[in-house]
């Protein structure tokens, strides 16, 4: 069994301290904008002392909690995927040489040698956060493909998980079996403890690297009352859960239910706008742009973000496969939680609830699910004809 | 192998000459574009006038009279290409806003002697009379968007700009979204990228300046704004704004007049 540890919370900066004195850059929440970011932090001086985040669909808001707790809000709007996969990245750049040309090597981001990459330290990932990395190191760093951009930024993480002990208003870990509660994938993680006891964190480390870490931080043997008061919280905020997805057969439902007439009602509502894409920790579509220089002698590819809301991610030659927004929907909600299942032998959510907080008209894919059960579960509307894809391919 | 450098002319119609000043205003770019394309006809910046016919024809303005509406078939027939650039040339700008109005009575209050006045009923894009080969937007342009157009144009590639909404754009860059957040109305979801998401990173919900994205659903979106207690008048003002005669816009603003 793992030794649970006990750190006294104004021991924290220690922690801070010896993770740059090991060569870290240390990433955490920071207050920013209204907003709890994820951003370069120096001390435990920098984190969101005192503040909380009341999320629900569409609306989000930073609160005073009324308390010292460092870690006691949910989630920020943006992933860790920002570093591990950023938004833009330069893949080379190229010189014209007579008829043909030359990749200069060395020229993008997949060639940094991976000593040159900032050593990030996380602090405060989410157990949800952490599975969406185990997911995105599905997809990035499989038996098939190698992201070098993504693997050479993974492999130098060292993670501060913080088990939630608070429940936000838009989270379903529960449902995905992701959290509250982070069992692996971390090096170290965190519970903390506010109660007549005083203000601690009980640690667990995780690998090597962490155990080394508490090494240097002053720490004591968590008394079991201690370890049982972290259990309780986090046992209370799974409770306090009041988003859930029934997962039982999702991806049988949603393939039964590909000409559900509910996409045309979600259709009505869905802005195509892409924001639940970009928040979200797992998606991972990229498109590349090919640039030059005015006299056509330097070229660059970029890869960037992309989602498959925008009406580029399926223009191909000959048309559009999916220019109306119900199908746009249905491939984000039919990838997330069905064929990526085939693909990556895992759910694409992890129940973070982003998509639901920063879609600007509330979408919740809870509730989407719920309605597409309803309407579909007979299959009653399956091979719905007036809906057929090649008729989109027209349309465009 | 030295290839012939394109003609470029620059022509005004009715506008402020925003566009045409970023391109101005792109000053380290535009030595380098004053190398690679020649320009044949910028009243705006030069006093050369060469005649056509030209390789590239870029139109800044909308067509709001009947004068303008030969020069535009003119122009057609002299560009090979015909680029038109900015709100007014792509969706009849601002002075769109006419178009709800009668335009002899503001002839007859601005003017002492409205005889004179010669002027269509509406201020209408430049694709509404003659075809357009290429239409980049915003109010102003982007002069980087420009730049990039011609620079793909030279090098005979597709041009990279993205018709989506700016909330990617916003994204992109790591904003926390303010409608969301600070329940600031925001045009973004149905507005096109290019400007880089200006305004909301300063707090201020988009204006549409680059006119409607690709799939523009504006009208889950004002039903939005009205759940979070806009009025219907308010809703309506924002889209009739620099890209009111947009169709899309034009079409919602109406819907929230009713
Ligand atoms: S979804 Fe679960 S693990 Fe993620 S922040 Fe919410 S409670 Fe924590
Ligand atoms: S689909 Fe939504 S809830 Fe699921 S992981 Fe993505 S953002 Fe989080
Ligand atoms: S849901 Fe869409 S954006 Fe996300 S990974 Fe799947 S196809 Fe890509
Ligand atoms: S579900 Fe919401 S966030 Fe996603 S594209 Fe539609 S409107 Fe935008
Ligand atoms: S602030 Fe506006 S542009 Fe940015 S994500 Fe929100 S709605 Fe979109």
């Amino acid at each position: 069994m793992k030794s649970h540890l006990k750190i006294e919370s104004r021991q924290l900066n220690i922690l801070f301290d010896s993770l740059k004195d090991l060569g870290y850059t240390i990433v955490g929440p920071t207050v920013r904008e209204g907003s709890i970011v994820y951003d370069n932090i120096d001390s435990a001086s920098g984190l969101p002392v005192g503040w909380t985040d009341e999320q629900s669909a569409a609306a989000y808001k930073l609160k005073r909690r009324g308390d010292n707790s460092y870690f006691g809000y949910n989630l920020s709007p943006y992933s860790w995927k920002r570093f591990l996969f950023p938004p833009r990245v330069k893949l080379f750049s190229a010189a014209k040489k007579g008829k043909s040309f030359k990749i200069n090597s060395d020229s993008g981001n997949a060639s940094v040698p991976i000593m040159s990459l900032p050593n990030y330290a996380f602090i405060g990932v989410r157990p949800c956060e952490i599975q969406a990395i185990k997911i995105q190191d599905k997809v990035f760093n499989n038996w098939q493909y190698i992201d070098t951009v993504y693997k050479n930024r993974k492999e130098k993480v060292f993670i501060v998980a913080v088990n939630c002990t608070q429940a936000g208003g838009t989270c379903f870990c529960v449902s995905m079996n992701s959290g509250p509660k982070a069992d692996n994938g971390f090096d170290i993680a965190l519970t903390e403890v506010i109660d007549k006891g005083g203000h601690y964190f009980i640690v667990e480390a995780g690998s090597e690297k962490g155990n080394e870490l508490m090494s240097k931080i002053p720490h004591t043997v968590a008394g079991q009352s201690e370890i049982e008061n972290a259990n309780r919280l986090v046992q209370t905020t799974a409770r306090q859960m009041n988003k859930s997805m029934d997962t039982k057969d999702i991806k049988e439902l949603l393939y039964a239910n590909l000409e559900s007439r509910h996409w045309d009602d979600v259709a009505t509502r869905c802005l195509t706008c892409a924001n639940c894409t970009m928040v979200c920790p797992t998606c991972f579509c990229t498109t590349v742009e090919d640039v030059t220089d005015l006299t056509g002698e330097n070229a660059e590819r970029w890869k960037r973000w992309d989602s498959c809301f925008t009406m580029d991610f399926a223009r191909v030659f000959g048309g559009n496969f999916r220019s109306s927004s119900r199908a746009r929907y249905r491939q984000w909600m039919t990838h997330k939680l069905a064929s990526w299942i085939d693909q990556f032998g895992t759910s694409g959510c992890v129940g973070c609830g982003r998509c639901i907080t920063w879609c600007p008209v509330g979408i919740d894919i809870t509730e989407e699910i719920e309605k597409i059960k309803e309407k579909g579960g007979k299959g009653e509307y399956f091979n719905h004809k007036d809906t057929k894809v090649t008729k989109e391919i027209k349309k465009d | 192998m030295k290839i012939k450098k394109p003609k470029v002319a620059v022509f005004k119609l009715a506008s402020c000459d925003g566009c045409q000043l970023a391109l101005l205003d792109a000053e380290d770019e535009l030595l380098a574009v004053a190398g690679a394309v020649d320009i044949a006809y910028f009243p705006e910046a030069s006093r050369r006038m060469l005649k056509g016919p030209y390789d590239v024809g870029i139109v800044e303005g909308s067509i709001t009279t009947p004068d303008a509406h030969e020069y535009i078939r003119e122009i057609r027939k002299m560009s090979q290409i015909l680029i038109v650039i900015g709100a007014c040339a792509t969706a009849g700008g601002i002075q769109a806003l006419r178009n709800w109005k009668d335009v002899k009575e503001f002839t007859s209050i601005v003017y002492a002697t409205p005889e004179y006045i010669s002027t269509l009923e509406r201020s209408m894009p430049v694709s509404s009379f003659v075809h357009v080969d290429f239409e980049l937007r915003g109010c102003p342009i982007n002069k980087y968007q420009l730049i990039e157009v011609i620079n793909a144009l030279l090098n005979k590639r597709k041009p990279n700009i993205s018709t989506h909404s700016v909330c990617i754009e916003c994204k992109l860059k790591g904003n926390t979204c303010i409608t969301v957040a600070h329940g600031i109305p925001c045009l973004g979801p149905v507005t096109q990228a290019g400007c880089g998401a200006i305004c909301p990173s300063y707090k201020r919900g988009c204006y549409g300046c680059f006119g409607p994205m690709d799939s523009p659903n504006t009208v889950s979106l004002s039903k939005h704004f009205a759940e979070s207690g806009q009025s219907k008048y308010d809703t309506m003002l924002m889209f009739r704004g620099f890209n009111a005669y947009a169709e899309v816009f034009r079409k919602e603003s109406d819907a929230q007049e009713k």
